[in-house]
């Protein structure tokens, strides 16, 4: 019997192998013929009307969450689309979800439509031919992009994009502190380590490879490390590695006795840590939205008190996007939502404090004056940084970077 | 004809369950097994490899993972089971145990991470109880940073462990006690002059054992190989081999799901193991303590005993009850900060905000937990039915397939079950999700049903069968309204077991179907409490009414009829 089920199984696998060569072709050949038809945007709006779009998107923030309700209402109303957020713990589930279709040789029908994504992510599903398009040209709203200005709209963490996710909004790391608590704050990564030692365990990040921690971990490297350049191509050999990332883990090793558990403990994610800043645990949390203190304080998540602070040399900021797995079944839709995404209307709601305080990916020199004053009029809370002040922006290093420090993280400080 | 093709049907009930029930299973771990040793085509593992197994052993945190894992499962298992069997022996002839068991059955219905979520809050550093005595007591004005929660030793994850695992080991002993006629034992024992603890454990305890050695053994896989808790309770540097494996099926590098699927056979591995090993102790102790058993020494009156175990029971449960009060409290919460008692600013904004997301997740929570609870009912009352008929005894390695989901842990087969599912074209839909359930959700009912039902006296169905009714007519009007309660029961325990489930949502449903549960512990991710309260409550409410249900209809139904009110 077990015999029996072990050869079908084996069957099962090398039909899928085969199927799935086959399918790849089908889909580089299905790509060419999109590439060369180029349906006009009124053809797409048509077929979308009365589609599904099952979006995949990190549901751990509930500001987010409900902003992509509305998200959903807008199309509904506007193009007849049923908008479904589905809510993941870690944007990975998805691509763990669209790689066991793709295993199983569902090449359409597939059951994501739209990923929120970037970074690693995104790097591993194009590098596994996971992804539709290039599908951003032929999205009208693409046109107003900031791509002089915000470079990583093009480049997703140094990985070129190439048309197959839309940029959707801007992160940069900034830092939250509970002003009524804390009075002098850090200007550097070396100040860190000061700051820390004077303050002893009141300062964590949260776990890598969560995207908070692992940016703290980058942001240090960039300004420890001598040729900044290097990081922007993958590492060249092991050796490099080790010679490039000593100063690092130089200095994890010296600030980690001074951390929030002696560094022996770290929070799982951002929202952890800014739970332990509002509970008094830690004095700093390390946010990702420029508007996000402002954000919290409307929406008492932290105390009124709280301000940001960025360091002299410039955070690390990057684009996040939205991506259609190259089996969705609702492909047109999925392309009006991102579409929609990129409008002024959306992204200005998108940057409203009150709502989420994530910011815009388009360029105000690009947008019509009625448009550009629905920027305008937005509300600045006493907690945001006004954008002169908000510092350099630092470029995220390779991926390879990222996914070796990462490991080499879990080895030294997860035993 | 009919009545013919009726006992035809029911003939295959036990066939048909094991492989609607086995088949996810089996496909399950193969799927899990064959990337193991390298064989996975859609990421190019063609051939035989053990590159997975080769990078996992190489992982420095995997003896940190393994001895967190072992230590929270194994004494999670012991102090639970010692505080169940110290507990009854002790205190079943007090008053105290009466109210406990009350208090217990609604926690029973309590999810795991509903619990988890709250035990967090209670003992953090800036948790309730610190709050309670901050800073006028202790001098605190910050929160001491001291590792309460997430400790290196996992004594948090311990502790929820065994909230989570005393109420239902405790049910399973009282149903236990109650087949065996415990109390007639007990009574001879009894008036042999024999103590009351020493009574429980010579007579009563040595005929129990069998029947709850499943349920423990359900219960170690269980602590063993729990993700929910952990995420939330346990570490993370390094988190327990549960988690670890979840975090690597999850890594973006694809080529680490080679090393996911090698440690989830690991934990495979471990999980039998330590059933064996179990085993193994059992024989031990029983060998032992066979000399101790018959040496008629009559023992004390076990006041001292009793009051400890009382004490200890009672603080487990509180424990578990003012998890779910604290989180009730965070749902109406608008400010609540250190070190507040009690919240500086309520409102009703986290439900007001929640509505929507409320609504369909509870309707899907309540569609998929009625449908698979309804339809495991069914299916066990048909094997049982079967059984009787045939008069069968369902072999013990029966029990054991039936068991497997239980036994098997959860991370080491959904990720193949899933593939199966895509490749039947049933994944995210609605029946999958059923499916997946009900492989979790049958084990319980059986468990919580077989025994009722093979103890019902015969002697009805035979009189009702002289007296010419038929077998069929036999079954409906005399055996169902007579097991009408326990077959609720046994209902609602399904109901409940489906509303926990996290993994086997996340899988089959392919996170198109939101539940109550899966809500819950993405939200825990975003560490929000006030709306992870509203979730952690609802997902306690919805079991609660059922069990309210199951206890209140046949007790309506049976208002005038007092024989049937003991039959439970």
């Amino acid at each position: 019997m077990m015999r029996t089920i072990y050869t079908r199984i084996r069957q099962i696998f090398i039909g899928l192998a085969c199927l799935i060569v086959v399918a790849s072709a089908a889909q580089s050949q299905a790509l060419a013929q999109t590439q060369s038809q180029n349906p006009t945007w009124d053809e797409t709006l048509a077929a979308a009307r009365g589609q599904n779009v099952y979006w995949n998107a990190w549901g751990g923030d509930e500001r987010i969450n409900a902003y992509i309700a509305w998200v959903g209402k807008r199309v509904w109303d506007e193009y007849g689309i049923s908008l479904n957020h589905v809510k993941l713990a870690d944007t990975a589930d998805a691509v763990s979800r669209v790689l066991a279709e793709k295993a199983a040789g569902r090449t359409s029908g597939g059951s994501i439509d739209l990923i929120w994504i970037n970074g690693e992510n995104f790097a591993a599903m194009k590098e596994n031919g996971l992804l539709h398009g290039p599908f951003t040209e032929q999205l009208p709203s693409f046109a107003a992009v900031d791509f002089e200005h915000k470079p990583s709209t093009r480049v997703d963490f140094t990985v070129p994009v190439e048309g197959l996710e839309a940029p959707w909004g801007m992160a940069k790391i900034n830092f939250i502190y509970d002003s009524a608590r804390v009075k002098t704050t850090p200007r550097s990564v070396p100040d860190f380590l000061t700051w820390a030692e004077a303050n002893p365990g009141r300062f964590t990040y949260p776990t890598p490879p969560d995207f908070i921690g692992s940016t703290f971990l980058k942001q240090v490297l960039i300004e420890l490390t001598e040729d900044r350049d290097e990081l922007q191509k993958p590492f060249v050999s092991e050796e490099r590695f080790t010679a490039v990332t000593a100063p690092l883990w130089e200095y994890l090793d010296n600030l980690h006795p001074h951390l929030w558990r002696k560094g022996e403990l770290f929070p799982a994610n951002g929202p952890a840590q800014r739970q332990l800043l509002d509970d008094g645990e830690v004095d700093i949390h390390i946010s990702f939205y420029p508007s996000e203190a402002s954000s919290l304080i409307a929406t008492d998540l932290l105390p009124g008190s709280a301000r940001v602070f960025v360091l002299e040399e410039g955070t690390i900021g990057n684009t996040h996007f939205v991506a259609i797995p190259f089996n969705a079944s609702g492909k047109e839709a999925a392309m009006v939502v991102a579409n929609f995404l990129m409008s002024p209307e959306a992204q200005a709601e998108k940057q409203n404090e009150s709502v989420w305080g994530d910011d815009t990916v388009l360029a105000m020199a690009k947008l019509s004056n009625e448009d550009r004053r629905r920027f305008d009029d937005l509300p600045r809370g006493a907690a945001t940084l006004p954008p002169e002040e908000l510092g350099a922006t630092l470029l995220e290093p390779h991926p390879a970077w990222m996914t070796r420090i990462e490991a080499e993280w879990q080895k030294r400080y997860s035993r | 004809m009919s009545k013919f093709q009726r006992i035809e049907v029911l003939r295959f009930a036990p066939i048909f369950t094991m492989v609607l029930f086995l088949a996810p299973v089996c496909a399950g771990l193969i799927g899990t097994w064959l990337p193991a040793v390298g064989i996975f085509p859609a990421l190019g593992g063609e051939e035989f490899s053990l590159a997975g197994w080769h990078e996992l052993f190489a992982y420095p945190g995997l003896g940190s993972a393994l001895r967190l894992t072992l230590t929270c499962g194994l004494l999670s298992t012991v102090l639970s089971l010692v505080l169940v069997i110290g507990f009854v022996a002790s205190c079943n002839e007090r008053k105290s145990f009466r109210a406990l068991r009350r208090f217990i059955t609604p926690l029973l219905a309590v999810p795991h991470v509903a619990i988890a979520i709250g035990l967090a809050f209670l003992i953090a550093p800036s948790g309730w109880f610190v709050r309670l005595f901050s800073p006028w007591a202790t001098g605190w004005t910050t929160p001491p940073d001291i590792a309460s929660v997430q400790d290196p030793y996992g004594f948090a994850l311990t502790a929820g462990l065994v909230v989570k695992e005393l109420p239902f080991l405790f049910l399973m002993t009282l149903a236990a006690v109650h087949q065996t006629h415990a109390d007639r034992r007990l009574a001879i024992a009894r008036s042999l002059g024999y103590g009351p603890v020493t009574a429980w454990i010579k007579t009563v305890l040595p005929a129990i054992y069998p029947q709850i050695r499943l349920p423990v053994y359900a219960v170690l896989a269980f602590s063993l190989s729990v993700v929910d808790m952990a995420m939330i309770l346990a570490p993370t540097t390094p988190p327990p081999l549960a988690v670890l494996v979840l975090r690597w099926f999850n890594d973006p590098d694809l080529s680490m799901r080679f090393v996911a699927a090698a440690c989830a056979s690991l934990q495979f591995g471990i999980v039998a193991a330590a059933i064996g090993g179990w085993r193994l102790l059992e024989i031990l102790v029983a060998r032992l303590a066979r000399p101790w058993l018959i040496d008629g020494r009559r023992g004390g009156g076990g006041d001292t005993l009793a009051s400890i175990f009382g004490f200890t029971a009672t603080m487990v449960c509180g424990l578990g009850a003012l998890s779910i009060l604290g989180m009730a409290l965070w749902s109406f919460t608008r400010r609540w900060r250190y070190p507040d008692v009690l919240p500086s600013a309520i409102s009703l904004d986290s439900w007001m905000r929640q509505g929507g997301s409320i609504l369909q997740a509870g309707l899907n929570t309540l569609s998929i937990g009625l449908a698979s609870a309804a339809i495991a009912t069914i299916l066990v009352v048909a094997c049982l039915e079967n059984e009787r008929r045939q008069s069968v005894q369902t072999t013990t390695r029966g029990l054991w397939l039936l068991y497997a989901p239980l036994l098997v842990p959860q991370i080491g087969f959904l990720f193949g079950t899933q593939v199966l599912a895509v490749q039947l074209n049933i994944d995210g839909t609605w029946w999958a999700l059923v499916w997946t359930h009900l492989l979790f959700v049958l084990p319980y009912v059986f468990l919580s049903l077989s025994d009722s039902y093979r103890n019902l006296d015969e002697r009805y169905v035979r009189s009702a069968l002289c007296l010419g009714a038929s077998p069929n007519r036999t079954f409906w009007r005399v055996k169902v309204p007579m097991l009408l309660r326990p077959i609720l029961y046994a209902m609602a325990i399904g109901f409940a077991v489906s509303v926990a489930q996290y993994l086997p949502t996340l899988f089959a449903g392919g996170g198109r179907y939101v539940t109550l549960t899966t809500e819950a512990v993405s939200l825990a991710a975003g560490a929000n409490r006030r709306v992870v309260g509203v979730f952690a409550l609802l997902q306690a409410t919805l079991p609660m009414i059922a069990f309210g249900l199951a206890i209140g209809i046949p007790a309506l139904l049976y208002r005038h009829r007092r024989g049937l009110r003991g039959i439970a």
